[in-house]
């Protein structure tokens, strides 16, 4: 299996920023235009490594610290997900629980670094993040405590199964409430709009208006990170495995689809008002919760 | 134990020295002899309760003690060395920093009354926790009791002051109350007090749901679980730094060790007590952070902060009763060591913000948040400690606090899966709570660190000169490095409460070990993951600095939509960091606000408070109060103000008791 674990990090790794291309070449075609090429995100990224950064004086050792941190907890969650059958590289009962709190350590700094500019627009987007932040993982865990009963399994390689079989009703919800957490974490439609062009209706874009150069290029990487982490998830759950290479080429065509429909959905739908998305949140938590109790009867 | 005893004559001793001027000639730099003394029985007594966390030994010394039903015995196992370690590192990293903290005091008193309180309150702490006989430990929990209070009546000049040692006076009252009936129900019909001999005495009918309601409430209100926290928010911030730092880090503690200690009198703990335990659990982690996000004044913060952490052991606690009473021994370790862990990292990291906070006090007068603001510019060291500090404290890797909440989410997980449905339906609430309660953590010390430390300073008061000196830094510093140490080595934390968890547990050395094996595995992955992280951190900071060095960077004001002229006072303010929140869960804060109305032309200056109001103190409890005063007013006419009436009521009294001794 570890060579399979191994292929998945480096294929998450490499293709990450296809998942951001996809989106916006969907939400292109929506639009009538043809949308940015495929390898636009790798061609920002080659640029934002060569630039030089400027830097708010405001600012300290945090504000740079942030995205490298935010990398770096994106890369280590990578290192616990599972791919199209094949185990993560490090797969140990609990791994869920850091699964869902490494994310939250680059949200923290994320936050941190919004608020050590002293700017109003990033202390806005800070205090928003950290509140859908904090509504999100209670939905995130008990979707995933939900899977572990049904699976009789407590690691994130065991309980992410197609269960379309066995348990349908529990992973319908538990897919119901990933795709919930996928949207917030990943601040996309209709919790944030990545496209919108007043400062005052952001949430994530706002948060790292200050950074710019290589940071900004992590931060950009560890965005797309980010949709692979929570769509592998998604992928994980939605795509049957009939043997291990299909199941590995099935999950790449779930990344494909899933970024498609994130696209359409961003194209067709209106952005929820600021007040109602901890509603959408709390939803999400309702309805992992019944997942559980569906699973004690 | 030898050692034990020494240091605690050692710190007796010491508090002794401190009042007499003699004692306090004698100084090695600013460590007078009582503080050294003090400092070697706090090193020597906390490697010998450590030692016996770690080994398991137990060990007894009695004395006789001419007090009825007394006896002057000690016990030491594993759980007592394990809550010896907060009071004691706590405690004395807090005497080093206490000597430069009470030092630069404004009001330029002899602090030797100050000192001796303190010493006298790490020594019955560590007496409370060694006592094992119920009049020994009443008197070590009353002596407790007061010296914390002198020790928060420090500023007694300030009204605030005196009102906050008031409470926590009746409140303390209280509590001792409660544990008065409970050892007198778990005594009945016995010839001594000593805890040998309470071992199964209240059988296990109404009589031991009696202990454990009044044990629960005795002990939950010097623990600070709601609804038995309301002195805590008062007191903490009242306190020297020094002081709330040892209250918030090893006295709560104290109050979780006697509920334990009690748990093993009974032959079965109740099967309800665990549930009635974690559900007072979540709320107060729950209900607590939420009030934190409310919250303007940071030690107040961390106070309200401290009874969120208490309520996650309790939520620790509660899981592994319910283990033991559904039979389901993985469970119950891994609850028990949960709670116990993070009883450790709570000392660790809330020690730490306290000691920050206290810096921050010093430095510029004031802790309001909304008046701080970049301090991290002149006070690096604090700034850096307390930053770990605050993301230890909301559980996230690497660091200490993550492992405490994982140990306990491990141990709802496993119930989750069991077949068992009671048992998994508490579990469900608890990963649902757990996890809302760790993301507002987050988001309250987001708000804590982000509006005192960074950004540009909000007010005059927020120029601060400089760091503290060393004898505050260095303490701060040795936990920041505590904390950080045992969130890198997770398997070291796990074994250190393994024999702590085997006593509260009363399950066998390998049963416990076999519940906590797959744990301690997980832990090690848990570890290697944090190695991980650290080297891609070192990694890609070197490859910014490489790709930084060929190109230029530049420095520029904040960007503000093209605006040019940005002000300290533009920045998003604590209360607007927390509004979302606030207003999201407003039916449990029923925030208040008051405003000056603007009504001219040409305003003046405005102003607009908000205040959490909460759920218990005022709707509940002070109606309950006042009723309680309205009731007390009929017994006045035993409180004339006369002194012959006293001694007078003193003397019948005396000679009541004789006749009835003599059996007349």
């Amino acid at each position: 299996m570890l060579p399979g674990a191994v292929a998945h990090i480096v294929l998450a790794l490499a293709a990450a920023p296809l998942l951001p291309a996809v989106i916006n070449r969907v939400k292109g075609h929506v639009a009538g235009r043809r949308g940015p090429p495929l390898l636009q995100p790798y061609y920002d990224l080659g640029r934002l490594l060569r630039k030089g950064a400027v830097y708010s004086t405001t600012s300290g050792w945090l504000f740079r610290a942030s995205p490298v941190v935010g990398l770096a907890a994106a890369v280590c969650a990578l290192l616990l997900v599972p791919f199209g059958g094949s185990r993560a590289l490090i797969a140990f009962p609990g791994d869920l629980i850091l699964f869902a709190y490494l994310p939250a350590l680059g949200r923290f700094l994320t936050i941190l670094a919004a608020l050590d500019t002293g700017s109003s627009f990033e202390g806005m987007g800070a205090s928003r993040e950290a509140t859908f932040g904090a509504l999100a993982e209670p939905a995130l865990l008990l979707a995933l405590a939900a899977l572990a009963r049904e699976t009789d399994a407590g690691s994130l390689s065991a309980l992410i199964q197609p269960l379309w079989s066995e348990a349908f009703t529990t992973g319908a919800l538990a897919l119901v409430v990933l795709a919930v957490v996928f949207v917030v974490e990943n601040a996309r439609m209709p919790v944030d709009d990545p496209n919108t062009h007043l400062e005052l209706t952001m949430i994530h874009e706002v948060m790292v208006l200050d950074h710019s150069g290589p940071d900004l290029a992590f931060i950009e990487y560890t965005s797309a990170l980010k949709l692979w982490l929570f769509g592998a998830l998604i992928v994980g759950l939605a795509m049957p495995r009939p043997s291990q290479w299909a199941g590995v080429a099935l999950a790449v065509l779930g990344m494909i689809a899933l970024a498609v429909a994130t696209g359409l959905v961003e194209s067709l739908v209106a952005r929820l008002r600021m007040d109602a998305v901890p509603q959408f949140l709390l939803g999400g938590t309702a309805v992992a919760a019944v997942a559980l109790l569906l699973g004690l009867r | 134990m030898t050692a034990l005893t020494l240091s605690g004559m050692g710190l007796l001793g010491a508090a002794l020295l401190a009042v007499l001027p003699a004692g306090r000639r004698l100084a090695v730099s600013r460590l007078d002899l009582p503080a050294i003394v003090a400092l070697v029985a706090c090193s020597v007594a906390a490697a010998a309760g450590g030692h016996v966390a770690l080994t398991g030994v137990r060990d007894d010394v009695g004395a006789a003690w001419d007090v009825p039903f007394g006896s002057f015995a000690l016990h030491l196992d594993a759980l007592a060395g394990l809550f010896l370690l907060p009071i004691l590192v706590v405690g004395g990293l807090g005497i080093v920093y206490g000597r430069e903290y009470l030092e630069t005091d404004e009001h330029g008193r002899g602090n030797g009354a100050a000192w001796c309180w303190y010493y006298l309150f790490i020594a019955s702490m560590a007496l409370v926790v060694l006592a094992s006989n119920a009049v020994l430990f009443l008197v070590a929990w009353e002596a407790m009791s007061v010296a914390a209070f002198f020790l928060v009546v420090y500023e007694s000049e300030d009204p605030t002051v005196r009102h906050a040692g008031w409470m926590f006076l009746v409140a303390a009252h209280i509590g001792t109350a409660c544990l008065l009936a409970m050892f007198a129900i778990l005594g009945r019909g016995a010839e001594t007090l000593d805890f040998a001999n309470l071992q199964g005495a209240a059988g296990s009918g109404p009589l031991a749901a009696a202990v454990v309601l009044l044990g629960l409430a005795g002990f939950g209100i010097k623990a600070g679980l709601v609804p038995g926290h309301i002195w805590l928010p008062f007191a903490h911030p009242a306190a020297p730094s020094h002081v709330s730092a040892l209250m918030s880090g090893a006295m709560l503690k104290v109050g979780i060790y006697g509920l334990l200690r009690t748990f093993t009198f009974l032959p079965a703990v109740p099967t309800w007590a665990g549930a009635v335990v974690l559900a007072f659990g979540l709320f107060s982690a729950v209900y607590a952070v939420l009030l934190a996000l409310a919250q303007h004044d940071l030690k107040r913060l961390l106070a309200f902060s401290s009874i969120e952490n208490v309520g996650i052991i309790f939520t620790g606690l509660g899981i592994g009763l319910i283990g033991v009473a559904h039979d389901a021994p993985t469970v119950a370790a891994l609850g028990f060591a949960g709670a116990l862990v993070h009883v450790l990292n709570h000392a660790l990291f809330k020690g730490l913000l306290f000691l920050g906070a206290g810096a921050v006090q010093r430095a510029s007068g004031t802790c309001e948040l909304e008046r701080l603001g970049g301090l991290m510019r002149t006070m690096p060291w604090t700034g850096r400690s307390f930053f770990v500090g605050s993301a230890a404290i909301s559980g996230l890797p690497p660091l200490n606090g993550f492992i405490g909440e994982f140990l306990i989410y491990s141990a709802a997980l496993v119930g989750v899966a069991s077949g068992d449905r009671g048992l998994a339906a508490g579990m469900v609430a608890t990963i649902g709570v757990l996890a809302l309660t760790g993301g507002l953590a987050a988001a309250v010390f987001a708000k804590a660190f982000g509006v005192v430390f960074i950004g540009l300073p909000r007010t005059d008061a927020a120029m601060v000169e400089g760091e503290p000196g060393r004898w505050m830094r260095w303490p701060m510093g040795a936990l920041a490095l505590a904390c950080t140490a045992l969130g890198l080595l997770p398997f070291a934390a796990l074994r250190m409460v393994r024999h702590a968890t085997v006593e509260a547990s009363g399950a066998s050395l390998d049963v416990t070990i076999a519940g906590l094996a797959p744990a301690s595995a997980a832990l090690e992955r848990v570890a290697l993951v944090a190695g991980v992280l650290l080297a891609i951190v070192l990694a890609l900071v070197a490859l910014r600095a490489r790709l930084l060095a060929s190109t230029h960077t530049t420095l520029a004001p904040t960007w503000t939509t093209a605006y040019l002229a940005p002000d300290p006072r533009m920045q998003y303010t604590a209360s607007s960091f927390a509004a979302p929140l606030t207003t999201l869960f407003r039916r449990v804060l029923r925030m208040e606000s008051t405003q000056v109305a603007l009504d001219d032309y040409f305003p003046g200056a405005s102003r607009y408070d908000t205040r959490a109001r909460g759920l218990i103190r005022e709707p509940i409890l002070e109606p309950l109060f006042r009723t309680g005063a309205r009731a007390a007013i009929r017994l006045r006419w035993l409180q004339h103000g006369r002194i012959q009436l006293y001694l007078m009521n003193i003397a019948a009294a005396l000679l009541v008791l004789l006749i009835w001794k003599l059996g007349l």
